[in-house]
């Protein structure tokens, strides 16, 4: 049977980890590479790296991680942030992630998904959408909303629509971001998330609001999801990547436990 | 020197770098000569089975692959390349290689567990094999090993000797397949962490022959 996925995050500006990885020890790791070697072996299913960079000549430093990571760890791995060409997300897969993710530039250029799974294959082509929680109106009908600019300028697109409408364009996975929930360690939005993944046939992975291992227990069961993205609760050293599986597994939550 | 055989389907880096970290030369090649001259062959390939077996016979790799399996060197099939071994493929509706007897297929459109939920198909994450006969290639994996999968297609042998193991998604399929020379896998070893590696590593050191211990 299939493994439910745990996917750790990491944000990357300029070639290094926005946040420096704290643990308990006190240790800050920021190299990317390294923490993407650290979660590797502590049996973290998939990364993700967000390249938050905000100038084009740096585009040529994130590269260069994603051909280290590439070489340091035997796992898929996206990456994802101001992917907006076919050209843009050529380097990245060739440089040797399994995966990119469009957001926002999807949002303003629907068809880069549809360009990209052409080219790439959908299995390539992750559909990043930010959700604002904004209750049902005749443009929302879902009760969901698009946003973008990290949830900063709404964009009159109903979620769930744009949902269906990415699978119909070739997208082969989403990855889905409650703003609301996002930060709150509360736990994961359950309602977005399994009305989303119970509307398509591709995988989902729930993202924001995950603070302890049950939050994960909820989201991949009651909310359906495929796989959950986690950040804070692991990069602080709060959690290992095994104690939440630990949790999941005791739940009858089927997840990879051999690595 | 390993050839793995570039026909144009998808990014092969990865099973590259996979190689060369266990210490192996290999080249990613389309040149008839340098897989002629290889001593093993890595199959591998993502993407549609159409255009694979398209690109396979515009580059005059069909004989290349076939050349290579006839001389005994051990082959490796990964994902496409796996499938596309088979006679035909749903996808595309491919006539294919026919090296090994059977299909490849696609997952039912409305496909479901046996509690009824519906599954997502790709399968696309990490899931396990039940080996159903030992095999050099396989040796030395613990029985709760997963591996990582993204696929919509699976082959379906029709000669039950070639299985060597399956996965479950909904359905029993085959995920692992051998005859002779040649060991072919629906999984990406190249992704699939240590357990992966170990397959890898197997490989590079099998001689081809079923039966001996690599």
């Amino acid at each position: 049977m299939l493994s439910k996925r745990i996917i750790p995050c990491l944000d990357v500006r300029d070639g290094k980890l926005t946040k420096g990885i704290k643990f308990k020890g006190n240790v800050d790791i920021g190299d990317p590479v390294e923490m993407a070697a650290f979660y590797y072996r502590e049996g973290a299913d998939e990364l993700v790296f967000y390249d938050i960079t905000a100038s084009s000549d740096a585009r040529n430093i994130m590269l260069e991680v994603v051909r280290r990571v590439a070489e340091t760890i035997f796992m898929p791995f996206s990456v994802g942030g101001g992917l907006r060409t076919v050209a843009d997300m050529y380097a990245v897969l060739d440089a040797g992630a399994e995966k990119v993710s469009v957001n926002s530039s999807a949002v303003v250029n629907p068809q880069i998904i549809a360009e990209g799974a052409r080219q790439f294959g959908s299995q390539c082509i992750v559909l990043g959408m930010d959700v604002l929680k904004v209750g049902v109106s005749d443009i929302t009908p879902s009760g969901y909303e698009i946003v973008i600019h990290g949830g900063r300028k709404r964009m009159g697109l109903d979620a769930l629509a744009w949902a269906k409408q990415a699978q119909d364009l070739g997208a082969g996975e989403i990855c889905l971001n409650s703003i609301d929930a996002d930060g709150t360690r509360e736990g994961y939005e359950l309602n977005l998330t399994r009305m989303i993944s119970e509307a398509v046939s591709i995988p989902v992975i729930a993202s924001g609001g995950a603070g302890v291992p049950q939050h994960l227990a909820e989201v991949l069961t009651v909310g359906r999801a495929d796989a959950a993205l986690i950040a804070s609760m692991t990069h602080y050293g709060d959690y290992t990547v095994a104690q939440i599986k630990d949790h999941l597994h005791r739940q009858g939550i089927k997840v990879r436990r051999y690595w | 020197m390993i050839a793995i055989i570039d026909y144009e389907a998808g990014n092969l880096t990865s099973v590259a770098r996979a190689v060369k970290s266990l210490g192996a030369d290999c080249r990613v090649t389309k040149d008839l000569g340098v897989i002629a001259g290889a001593e093993r062959v890595i199959f591998p390939g993502v993407g549609a089975a159409g255009a694979a077996m398209a690109s396979l016979r515009r580059l005059g790799l069909e004989a290349a692959l076939k050349n290579a399996l006839a001389a005994g060197k051990p082959v490796l099939g990964i994902c496409l390349g796996t499938q596309i071994i088979f006679e035909k493929s749903e996808e595309d509706l491919a006539a294919c290689l026919g090296i090994l007897s059977g299909a490849t297929v696609r997952f039912p459109v409305e496909h479901k567990d046996a509690a009824g939920q519906a599954l997502k198909v790709p399968h696309m994450g990490w899931n396990g094999v039940t080996w159903r006969r030992p095999h050099p290639v396989f040796a030395g994996l613990p029985a709760e090993a997963e591996f990582y999968f993204v696929h919509s297609y699976y082959p379906a042998p029709a000669e039950a000797a070639d299985v060597v193991g399956t996965t479950e998604y909904g359905l029993t399929f085959v995920s692992a397949v051998a005859r002779a020379n040649l060991v072919a896998v629906q999984f990406h070893p190249e992704k699939s962490g240590r357990p992966g590696l170990k397959i890898l590593a197997n490989f590079l050191a099998w001689d081809g022959k079923e039966g001996t211990r690599a």
